[in-house]
């Protein structure tokens, strides 16, 4: 029994993780219409600037709350800089062209980042800056909760209500619904699209980068293409809990983080990948507009 | 009803190889209701669509003196231009409220926002009971009516209204003309869209007909509504 709660506990940890990367996908998804591939490698760059900010500051072997606080900031900026950067030389350019070429432009940057990546931070696996000690904080039946959960939480919980808040309660949140709703009617009511766009990348890309900190500090090596899995994971997340959706794709990243600590704890770790793709195909076949989506026909 | 607002010379539309306006004249004064009647594809929708600059156009679009055509969307509306666009386009995943407040999305002055909300609950005192309820959830009659509220929220100079009679019941068609008319009497400047040529020109100053991409009729909307090619036409008479 205690093995079984432990299990929730990192399970819903590690979905905490998914989460703040699903969000990207499924806001970007919500206002655009389009699957941004290289949000994962936005991910990955988040890490890497975390990496040499930390070694800059010299704050590497330094744990503590500042040098969390230090890192999530300096990796939530990279990343949005960079998310904005794309958008603007990538995917605006193409805002009136077929929706298939910003799906290759989306899988082009991605692997220019990842490869360009390669290049630039070298191919082996860098070890990331101690961000604060693992211990145990309590020890209620047995059932150790770690600081690493526990900041794991906390720091995703703030991230989603702070989103939550922007969305549903200020001007601009508002904003972003309408032209994710309809954009030609939210430009008739004054609102410029390409700057709601430009801001939902920003807000996408610095939530991953506070997932790419969170992520280092649990397994502390980098590498230019760790984006992959996890942003494929991530991406499956968005899927199971209905794309656009927001409340689905933390949804949907809970309930992967839980199956897939549950599959690694009864099963077999050799399985811990087959799930996202086993819930991927079950999902596309029974209920393609996932969990919390609703099934819309596509209008040409 | 002396001084013209707006002003549109030899306006054209392609959409792609289709020719979808041919070089449009028409002039709309302040403080009247100008009505532009036509069939089905004759471009009456289009011809709002590019007065607010949602397709590209050739020609010239003057509003209160100022040429439009280089003024992207969004912009217009702060110039005093505000739709109701062809099928309402209310945000339905939104509440009423919030869809007021999208209309008043460009404006900073809070106190006549407020002001203005409590008109269009005054014109439309149902939106008033539902404020929470999801834009969604509420009848095409009061979908028409938040979509025309939400574009007097952005506090147009003019009110651009498409086919607001579309899909309603004989009774709310009524209601919502009598308070196009109301809007006017007020002080409005409306360009209305119709394919309900009758309820159009009766509360209409001018109008004028279009088919398939041309003004082929001029005239104050009395004399159409007596003219005989259009009450064959139009009118069904």
């Amino acid at each position: 029994m205690q093995d079984f709660i432990q299990h929730i506990i990192n399970g819903i940890s590690l979905g905490s993780i998914y989460a703040l990367i699903a969000l990207g996908y499924t806001m970007v998804y919500g206002i655009l219409k389009m699957i941004n591939f290289a949000h994962s490698d936005v991910y990955m760059v988040g890490a890497f600037a975390a990496y040499y900010v930390a070694r800059f500051l010299g704050i590497e072997n330094n744990p503590g709350f500042s040098t969390l606080i230090t890192l999530l900031l300096f990796s939530m900026l990279s990343c949005a800089i960079l998310g904005l950067a794309i958008e603007r030389f990538a995917y605006r350019p193409l805002r009136k062209a077929p929706k298939l070429n910003i799906l290759i432009t989306a899988i082009g940057v991605s692997l220019f980042l990842e490869y360009g990546g390669q290049v630039v931070f070298g191919a082996d696996p860098k070890v990331f800056p101690e961000v604060m000690k693992d211990f145990v904080l309590f020890n209620i039946a047995d059932v150790e909760l770690k600081s690493f959960d526990v900041t794991v939480l906390l720091v995703s919980l703030i991230a989603m209500l702070g989103l939550q808040f922007l969305i549903f309660k200020t001007k601009l949140g508002r904003a972003m619904r309408a032209v994710s709703a309809n954009s030609s009617v939210a430009s008739l009511l004054g609102v410029n699209p390409d700057r709601i766009i430009t801001f939902t990348f920003i807000v996408g890309s610095a939530l991953a980068g506070i997932g790419s900190v969170l992520v280092g500090m649990k397994y502390p090596k980098i590498d230019p293409l760790m984006g992959m899995m996890i942003g494929l994971k991530a991406f499956v997340a968005a899927v199971l809990g209905g794309i656009g959706n927001v409340g689905g794709a933390v949804l949907g990243a809970l309930i992967m983080g839980l199956s897939e600590e549950m599959v690694v704890a009864y099963l077999s770790s050799t399985y811990r990948d087959a799930l996202a793709f086993g819930i991927l195909i079950v999902i596309l076949i029974f209920k393609p507009a996932g969990l919390l989506g609703k099934y819309s026909v596509e209008k040409v | 009803m002396s001084s013209v607002l707006l002003n549109v010379e030899n306006l054209e539309v392609f959409y792609g190889s289709i020719h979808a306006l041919k070089g449009l004249n028409f002039t709309v004064n302040t403080g009247e209701v100008v009505s532009l009647i036509g069939a089905n594809g004759a471009g009456k929708t289009t011809t709002l669509r590019a007065i607010s600059g949602l397709v590209p156009v050739r020609g010239k679009i003057e509003f209160s003196g100022k040429d439009l055509v280089s003024v992207p969307t969004h912009q217009r509306v702060s110039l005093g231009i505000a739709q109701s666009p062809e099928g309402r386009g209310v945000f339905p995943q939104m509440s009423i409220l919030e869809n007021l407040e999208m209309g008043a999305y460009s404006r900073s002055d809070k106190a006549q926002i407020k002001t203005d909300l409590e008109m269009c609950f005054d014109l439309f005192p149902r939106l008033k009971e539902r404020l929470q309820q999801m834009a969604g959830t509420l009848s095409g009659g009061e979908q028409q009516m938040l979509a025309i509220s939400r574009a007097l929220m952005c506090k147009p100079k003019m009110l651009l209204l498409d086919e607001p009679s579309l899909g309603l019941a004989p009774l709310i068609v009524a209601q919502i003309f009598e308070i196009v008319k109301k809007l006017n009497n007020e002080g409005m400047t409306i360009l209305l869209v119709e394919q309900n040529a009758r309820m159009a020109l009766k509360i209409s100053h001018r109008a004028y007909v279009l088919e398939t991409g041309r003004i082929v009729m001029a005239d104050s909307a009395q004399n159409l509504l007596s003219n005989d090619e259009v009450r064959k036409s139009y009118l069904g008479i």
